[in-house]
């Protein structure tokens, strides 16, 4: 035992002199048109990353018509301009560059990475596919054929079933309380005037975030963003307002024949920029925040071998904030799992944690935060979360130092605050020995 | 010996070097080195000085499909029992050591290989390697370990397999298609052999396989070659290599002289389709030629928007909301080739199968369309310069290469050998593979449909 000692004192002194990372150096752009972008430069590679967020993403949604921004997003690499669909996708691959697309309920994200030769080529191509999507009936029905597949497989999986139940149990009436992809009954509806309208809603210069990484200039990034984004019309459909969370407590069965049953659960959260924020990220690091250290899965998977993860996480989304976890064991063994999960829960709102558990959790955190930025893509996407969460653009130099700074009283006092085990709403989906719905 | 790959940063860096030319560059500066210790371990080093991180990996020639049998998924459950201790480290030290260092570790099994990795600040890599080469000889398992971690281990299977029919369906698949190779037993295992597992399958699995002349280690990120190799020397060159790891040499498949099918019923299944595999040939080394033409393919048959089977079967017939063409040819022994039609609504899966036989028929007669398989090639050119971005993806490329039988060089001609394809050679693939002789065809189903 007593290496064993050795060597963690050897790991506790390397902890003093962490390394000076690589600065992430941020410029903010302004383009003569007045679109402001945040920009990486290294030319070490020749291509760019760039990433285009639009806030409200499918939430924006005219609940008449559930669906019609997911569709929209889809139906975007289907054909711009004088270019039908595959002739579109041919152009593309001619560039080698790839445009993705994302339809999220707090965003659309647009991940582009293009080659400096043909960098110009590649623009023109996004900007008619921004600026004049076809929306081809042809392509609309195909991709809605396939949207549709998915929200019938989406009714059979039991991920999604418990998702979409929380969902509805928690968001009463806000657009979060149903599923972005709309239902089989929405999407068979819409139209082609749908997708235009959808389009108007989101495609917005108000609502618009950018960032950028590579080999390209403050100045030819400009000049970029004005040509290819500075027709965007002022204003988009009105963005949600906040939600108001009702989230029932006890569990919730649906009952599914599978032999693993899935749980999700949760409880209300912590907003990105409240005070306490750092407190909460830490107490849900060593709650279940997902390393094989934490409370969850060391009772849940190594001391009782229920389960092959348990995790939770912190959900602050633009317009509500949960605090959720999920779980998968055995339906025989899912009871014992939800009561380790409570149990836990419990612990940890009425004790807080230990210096130990504290001091680990700061050095992983902020040991682990440079290793994120770890590619142009990366780095373009994580610069557009920033300005979407208000943060400075010194953010990053600064964010160990605010994960450094929580006390155990801090974490003694959110955890206090923020946990509510016996707030928990659990949704089990199987077949569960021994548990009941208990909500109502 | 230390063999530096020629650095190419010259021709990637001049701006005529572009991508849609005929003589642009086809491998891009990969800053790779590799070397050999003396006691028989391969080190591949990947050099990217961008940010302060390093990733550390050990891959072992070894997995599910060298099993003996009986004792399905023991190599992931070897993997898994990694983690509990060595004489110096306690159950999960290793984890929270990594973690406590600012770094994340896991591991991963397949047919082929054991790998296990930790990413981390690069002035750690000393500590990882202290660790890792420790559990590669000093495993020592309790009877509770065991007995907990098998208990995980059912519940991985239950929620990647035995809750998901489309698993439960390519498990099937897979059976059938491997008459006697060990591809065909699942790399988790079967459940009632799993639930038999004990500690002496596990470390006669251990000392049977993990050894350095089984071992390649593969670092990416923030190093120089020289710091690894002396560090390397100094933690993985003292372990004594197992004379008795030997080359692998598995069960191979005898001639397939007859099609089979199955149809796969459950309730859970949503979205019905036909799913077809053909035995076909992998990457071997020296001898890639014949793998890069099935790669290309399945590129061109269902690799995509402008592919084949997209255009045939979901552009103009309509027949599909979705098809797809798949070969992984980095395998050690003979692999499959695998296509996937996805029925439109009201399509029943016999037209659905039958439309995509027609496609794949038409498709060997009418021949490769140049302009289609230029810009694939040019896609791949462009991807290498995308893949510098990533050099973590790079070192994995390597170490799937290289515990699949292939060679250093024979990693690095893989891009150059995609390019000299022709489309005469793809379509004498096709025609040599796409035999219904060596196929399996399955219809995952729900549980209320008639067949016909």
């Amino acid at each position: 035992m007593t290496r064993v000692k050795a060597l963690l004192v050897a790991v506790a002194a390397v902890f003093i002199a962490l390394p000076a990372w690589a600065e992430v150096k941020i410029k903010e752009v302004t383009s003569p048109g007045g679109i402001t972008a945040w920009l990486v430069e290294d030319h070490s590679i020749p291509f760019t990353a760039l990433e285009l967020r639009f806030r409200g993403g499918t939430s924006v949604d005219d609940p008449e018509k559930r669906g019609a921004i997911n569709l929209m997003t889809g139906l975007l690499e289907e054909g711009s301009g004088d270019l039908e669909s595959q002739d579109y996708a041919r152009a593309l691959e001619n560039l080698a560059a790839s445009f993705t697309y994302d339809a999220q309920s707090d965003a659309i994200s647009v991940s582009t990475r293009f080659l400096t030769e043909n960098r110009d080529q590649a623009m023109d191509l996004l900007r008619t596919t921004l600026m004049q999507p076809r929306f081809d009936q042809s392509a609309l029905d195909r991709v809605r054929a396939q949207v549709i597949s998915g929200l019938k497989s989406d009714a059979k999986d039991p991920g999604a079933i418990a998702g979409r139940t929380f969902a509805e149990a928690a968001y009463d009436g806000h657009p979060y309380e149903t599923d972005g992809k709309g239902t089989i009954d929405s999407v068979t509806a819409l139209t082609r005037e749908d997708m235009f309208a959808a389009h108007k809603a989101v495609f917005a210069r108000d609502r618009l975030y950018v960032g950028a990484v590579g080999d390209i200039t403050a100045e030819d990034l400009g000049a970029l963003l004005d040509t290819l984004l500075g027709d965007l019309p002022e204003t988009g459909a009105p963005l949600p307002v906040q939600a108001d969370l009702d989230i029932p407590a006890g569990i919730t069965v649906i009952d599914y024949d599978t032999p693993q049953s899935t749980v999700l659960f949760g409880q209300e959260g912590m907003e990105r920029d409240h005070e306490d924020f750092f407190p909460a990220y830490i107490l849900n690091h060593i709650l279940g925040g997902g390393s094989f250290e934490s409370r969850l899965m060391t009772e849940v998977r190594e001391k009782r071998g229920l389960t092959y993860g348990v995790y939770s996480y912190l959900v602050p989304k633009d317009y509500a904030a949960l605090y959720m976890g999920s779980v998968a064991s055995s339906n025989d063994k899912v009871a014992e799992a939800i009561e380790v999960v409570q149990d836990e829960w419990r612990k940890l709102a009425t004790e807080g944690v230990t210096a130990e558990e504290l001091e680990a959790a700061k050095t992983f955190l902020t040991g682990a935060y440079p290793l994120r930025f770890d590619g142009n893509g990366p780095i373009a996407s994580i610069m557009v979360g920033m300005q979407m969460q208000d943060l400075p653009i010194d953010y990053i130099a600064t964010r160990n130092d605010k994960v450094n700074a929580v006390t155990l009283d801090d974490i003694k006092r959110v955890a206090a605050d923020l946990l509510d085990p016996d707030g928990l709403h659990f949704v089990v989906v199987g077949k569960p020995q021994g548990l009941e719905t208990t909500t109502n | 010996m230390i063999r530096r790959i020629a650095c190419m940063a010259a021709l990637i860096g001049a701006t005529s070097a572009s991508v849609a030319s005929a003589d642009a560059p086809t491998s891009v500066d990969e800053a790779v080195t590799t070397f050999t210790l003396n006691n028989g371990m391969d080190v591949v080093v990947v050099e990217d000085h961008r940010a302060p991180v390093v990733q550390h990996m050990v891959w072992y020639r070894v997995g599910s499909a060298d099993e003996p049998a009986g004792v399905s998924g023991i190599a992931h459950f070897l993997e898994h029992l990694m983690f509990k201790g060595t004489d110096t480290l306690e159950p999960g030290e290793l984890s929270a050591t990594v973690a406590a260092n600012g770094g994340r570790d896991n591991a991963f099994t397949s047919y082929d290989y054991t790998a296990y990795f930790q990413r981390v600040a690069a002035d750690r890599l000393e500590l990882m390697m202290q660790m890792e080469s420790d559990r590669m000889r000093n495993l020592r398992l309790t009877q509770e370990d065991v007995d907990t971690e098998r208990d995980v281990i059912l519940e991985e299977r239950a929620q990647r397999t035995d809750n998901n029919p489309r698993s439960l369906f390519g498990e099937q698949m897979n059976a059938s298609q491997f008459l006697n190779h060990r591809y065909g037993v699942p790399i988790i295992g079967w459940r009632h052999e799993m639930e038999e597992l004990d500690m002496d399958d596990a470390l006669s699995f251990y000392s049977d396989h993990y050894a350095p002349n089984n071992a390649i280690l593969v670092i990416s990120g923030d190093v120089t070659p020289e710091n690894v190799r002396t560090l390397a020397e100094q933690y993985y060159g003292v372990i004594p290599a197992n004379p008795d790891v030997t080359a692998r040499s598995r069960p191979q498949e005898p001639p397939h002289n007859t099609a089979r099918r199955l149809v796969f019923k459950d309730a859970r299944v949503a979205q019905p389709y036909v799913h077809r595999s053909y035995l076909a040939p992998e990457r071997d080394p020296g001898d890639q030629e014949k793998a890069a033409a099935l790669f290309l393919l399945a590129k061109l048959l269902g690799g995509g928007q402008t592919s084949y089977m997209t255009t045939k079967l979901q552009f103009e017939d309509q027949t599909a909301v979705w098809t797809g063409a798949f070969y992984n040819g980095t395998a050690l022994d003979d692999t499959s080739f695998d296509v996937i039609i996805v029925p439109a609504e009201g399509v029943t899966l016999q037209q659905a199968e039958d439309a995509m036989d027609q496609v794949l028929a038409d498709y060997v007669a009418k021949g490769v369309d140049q302009e289609e398989l230029d810009r694939i090639k040019l896609q791949l050119r462009a991807s290498q310069i995308y893949a510098r971005d990533n050099v973590d993806g790079i070192a994995s490329r390597y170490g799937r290469g290289l515990t699949s039988g292939l060679t250093v060089q024979d990693v690095q001609d893989w891009p150059d050998i995609l390019q000299a394809v022709t489309g005469d050679e793809i379509i004498a693939a096709a025609r040599e593979v796409l035999q219904l002789d060596s196929s399996v065809t399955g219809w995952l189903m729900r549980d209320d449909e008639v067949t016909q």
